[in-house]
């Protein structure tokens, strides 16, 4: 489930990087405000415990296959939500950098769909309703298990629409979300019983733990279960209408949306940019008059549409040949480049 | 020399559960003395140093650094002249290098970033570790992280050293190097642990812990080569006597 | 020293249990990334900014765009060669990676079937154009990434974040990470290996020894952090972590920056395949 440098467009990327730094200087700020000392050390080595803990596997019943913990929610519900963002977005890094899960652009992403749902919908708006002031171990089932899905399902829509975004991959929304919102309906269930058995495990063991993290936020309180309900059902609205957005839009639609959302499209001025400068350096280069490029605007046969048009580059069946050979030189020079290189440093150490 | 002075005088403490671990502790360590303590698994050895630093507060009586009463108010002080060297160098060494794990102490007093330079180099110098101030703590050995440990609290410079167990985790060579380097520092020392050759090595002074209280309190040799004293507190002769 | 180091590791890792397998790949990547070359002795915001430039660069192609990126693998090589960061260590690591991007890539041929390209009578459709596009990103991008940290290392990295203006909260949380990640993972394999002594080879454990198994562990980071706060306490701790930072921006991270972006705006905006392939053509 974590978004991938490879699928995002460089504005989805860079919008939804924007979004998650703001909310770690907000958690930050939050966090310098009222932080227990103790708290620092605590965040990081807990960070690095989910790290540890998601290297072993279960079984998950019924199916024989095996799982591990994503632990988001469990950090929210330790830590409260600040910290407990805090501490996921630190975990996403080091496996952004570490393991390189995702990719360095992608962890933007990753930061918002798996800390911002849990930490800032799931906790204020589920967890702390349905568990309340209670100590009841199965409410804190129940509020566990209802949060994490929340916080996943979330999540998982979060994906789906940032990959849909930025067009590159074929998959429609519709298609897309049926194969992940079940996908992860089930994940949520099995991570649901293991943060409620571990969450429970620990209070038994050291009730001060959690009580100083209920007591730190000033959310709760006032909310009942009916709030719950309410925020379930503007969950759904949200969902079901950003949906039907989309619905009313045919693919095209998508790429028009796009267009208008960040000024012209960038790739087709991007196109009629390096022609021009080819055209240039062409001139320049007189000596190969027969040499042209083909523009994104000439038609290429086939029954394309205008809209793929617009980000396609040269393409005809003859160049593509010599593109492939060209292709194959440049990775050639730059594989020799790099070999001479080592070359050169180990006889210089030797 | 009353600056370098640990007096702890009628010392309770109890967790808040209800367990009393000190049951009335009165000591008194002046300038430069090198002080063992032994005694049984739960005798009170480290809820006592942990008294020495402030991390707890008795709950009756006081205890006094210098010419300071340890108080809330004082405590930040007082941690500034006691050094506490934990057991385990995993938890002591919480920075991701050396270099910086040294220096953490210097710059919480506020030092100039060329004086922190200097003591970290001058702390890593003594315990012999100035190679290593590039490197995260995961890359080291058990004996080289626990001399590190060292450094980073004697680059505080502080008057008193305290220890909890320094040598639990050594092999036999890095715990004859542990030991060299404490017979070298002129610091006052209380040491605490299990390796009664080390604190005959190292100590003048002895004390027994038993059960909260203190049951003796003497010459190291004394202490050491009473074996009735050690048996009823669980211990047993340091070997280097037993061969006598 | 440390190259026979990294081969008799790499060596021994066939025999391991999955878990020591990540835990030392982990490490070798972290000890890889103290080495002493040029690549890393540059300040880190260099490379962080250069990481980001390059990856932003390659993801702005567009959907179909493959002769465009090849130029771009000048950027991996040069590391991997000026940095001493063994080849086939990366490589490896690239491959066993999430594969979200090619499990979603590969609906790419299957959906657009329509025929891009004719190469002597075969007909290449669009999808699997993009999804080869795809998949030259995802190596380029995820080898971005690992490199960084290969020639970083990661308190680096968080202090170059510290000089970019993160919050300290934030970058002193990643250094405890960073610090107690090696910590409880061998305390985690500890428990791991004990549990497969006695459980036969079985794919995972059951889920209620999970959850107590987790318990455990997390009770014991919970008093572990309780000693490492007293620690910090007795060494001056109030409240912020101060850090000492001897980093500077010197010529050549001016240089190196300069160069990358140049590098990247060029092979963005001109076709470097095609002008070759031109050149060469004049020289037949």
């Amino acid at each position: 489930m974590h978004m991938s440098d490879a699928l995002l467009s460089p504005a989805i990327g860079a919008t939804f990087w924007t979004g998650s730094l703001a909310a770690i200087a907000y958690s930050a700020g939050k966090l310098k405000e009222q932080i227990d000392e103790k708290l620092i050390p605590l965040m990081g080595v807990l960070a690095a415990f989910i790290f540890a803990a998601q290297m072993i596997n279960f079984i998950i019943p019924g199916t024989g296959s095996s799982g591990h913990l994503g632990g988001g929610m469990m950090l929210a519900i330790m830590l409260g939500p600040y910290a407990g963002f805090i501490a996921i977005a630190s975990v996403l890094i080091v496996q952004s950098l570490f393991f390189a899960d995702g990719g360095i652009l992608a962890l933007g992403c990753n930061i918002w769909n798996i800390g911002i749902y849990p930490c800032f919908i799931a906790y204020p708006f589920i967890y702390k309703i349905v568990a309340g002031d209670t100590n009841s171990p199965k409410r804190i089932f129940l509020a566990s298990v209802m949060s994490v899905i929340a916080g996943l399902q979330l999540g998982a829509v979060s994906v789906v629409v940032q990959t849909v975004l930025s067009g590159r991959s074929e998959l429609s929304l519709y298609t897309f979300l049926f194969f992940m919102l079940p996908i992860h309906l089930g994940i949520g269930l099995v991570e649901g019983v293991v943060t409620a058995g571990v969450v429970n495990y620990v209070r038994t063991m050291r009730p001060e733990v959690l009580a100083s993290a209920h007591e730190s936020k000033p959310l709760s309180s006032d909310r009942s279960i009916k709030k719950v309900l309410l925020t379930f059902f503007l969950i759904t609205v949200f969902i079901v209408g950003v949906l039907s957005w989309f619905a009313s839009k045919n693919p095209d639609g998508l790429e028009w949306s796009l267009e208008q959302m960040y000024g012209k499209s960038e790739l087709s001025e991007q196109d009629s940019r390096v022609s021009r400068a080819l055209n240039r350096f062409q001139e320049k280069t007189a000596i190969f008059p027969d040499y042209r490029v083909k523009k994104g605007n000439e038609k290429i046969p086939g029954n394309r549409d205008t809209a793929t048009d617009a980000t396609w580059p040269q393409a005809e069946s003859d160049t593509t040949v010599s593109g492939l050979a060209g292709a194959f030189m440049v990775l050639c020079l730059i594989f020799a480049l790099g070999f001479g290189i080592k070359k050169l440093k180990r006889r210089k150490n030797a | 020399m009353s600056h370098h002075l640990v007096e702890l005088k009628d010392v309770y403490f109890r967790y808040p559960d209800g367990t009393e671990t000190l049951k009335g502790i009165s000591l008194r360590i002046v300038h430069g003395e090198a002080v063992g303590i032994v005694g049984a698994n739960g005798a009170g050895k480290s809820t006592m140093l942990m008294h020495m630093n402030g991390y707890l507060m008795p709950s009756q009586g006081t205890v006094i650094i210098g010419d300071l009463e340890l108080n809330k108010t004082s405590r930040k002080e007082i941690r500034k002249k006691v050094g506490l060297v934990f057991q385990n160098p995993d938890d002591q060494l919480f920075m991701p290098t050396v270099f910086d794990d040294v220096a953490f102490g210097p710059l919480n007093l506020g030092l100039s970033q060329n004086k922190v330079q200097e003591r970290v180099a001058s702390a890593l110098e003594t315990v012999g570790c100035l190679d290593l101030s590039t490197k995260p703590p995961h890359h080291l050995s058990i004996g080289q992280k626990s001399a590190v440990a060292i450094a980073a609290v004697i680059a505080m410079q502080p008057d008193i050293l305290v220890m909890d167990e320094p040598a639990s985790s050594l092999d036999p060579k890095s715990r004859r190097h542990l030991i060299n380097m404490l017979k070298d520092f002129k610091h006052t020392k209380i040491i605490a642990s299990h390796d009664l050759d080390l604190i005959l090595d190292v100590c003048t002074r002895c004390m027994v812990l038993g059960n909260g209280r203190i049951m003796a309190d003497g010459l190291t040799e004394d202490v050491l080569s009473n074996k009735d004293l050690l048996e009823e507190n669980s211990l047993e002769l340091p070997l280097s006597l037993q061969k006598m | 020293m440390l190259c026979s180091e990294f081969s008799a590791l790499e060596l021994s890792w066939k025999s391991m249990p999955s878990f020591d397998k990540e835990y030392f790949s982990l490490g070798h990547l972290d000890l890889l990334s103290y080495q002493n070359t040029f690549i890393h002795r540059l300040d880190p915001r260099t490379k962080i900014a250069v990481t980001f430039v390059f990856v932003l660069t390659v993801v702005s192609f567009p959907k179909y765009e493959v002769s465009g990126l090849i130029p771009f693998f000048l950027y991996p090589v040069l590391i991997f060669s000026l940095g001493d960061i063994p080849v086939r260590f990366i490589l490896k690591k690239v491959l066993i990676v999430s594969p979200f991007a090619i499990c979603i890539g590969i609906f790419n041929p299957f959906l657009d079937t329509i025929t891009l390209y004719t190469l002597s009578g075969i007909h290449i459709s669009g999808g699997w154009v993009s999804f080869f596009s795809i998949l030259i990103k995802f190596v380029l991008t995820v080898s971005a990434a690992l490199l960084l940290i290969a020639t970083t290392s990661f308190p680096g990295v968080c202090y170059g974040l510290q000089r970019l203006r993160v919050p300290e909260i934030f970058v002193s949380q990643l250094l405890f990470l960073y610090r107690y990640l090696f910590v409880l993972m061998e305390e985690t394999m500890r428990i791991v290996r004990a549990q497969a002594v006695r459980s036969f080879d079985k794919k995972g454990l059951e889920i209620r020894t999970y959850i107590n198994l987790i318990g455990v562990l997390f009770i014991r980071t919970m008093e572990r952090s309780e000693r490492i706060y007293r620690a910090m306490l007795s060494r001056g701790f109030s409240g912020r972590i101060e850090t000492f930072r001897l980093h500077s921006i010197a010529q050549a991270d001016v240089l190196v920056l300069l160069f990358s972006l140049v590098l990247c705006y060029c092979f963005r905006r001109y076709d470097i395949i095609g002008m070759l392939d031109h050149v060469m053509k004049g020289l037949l």
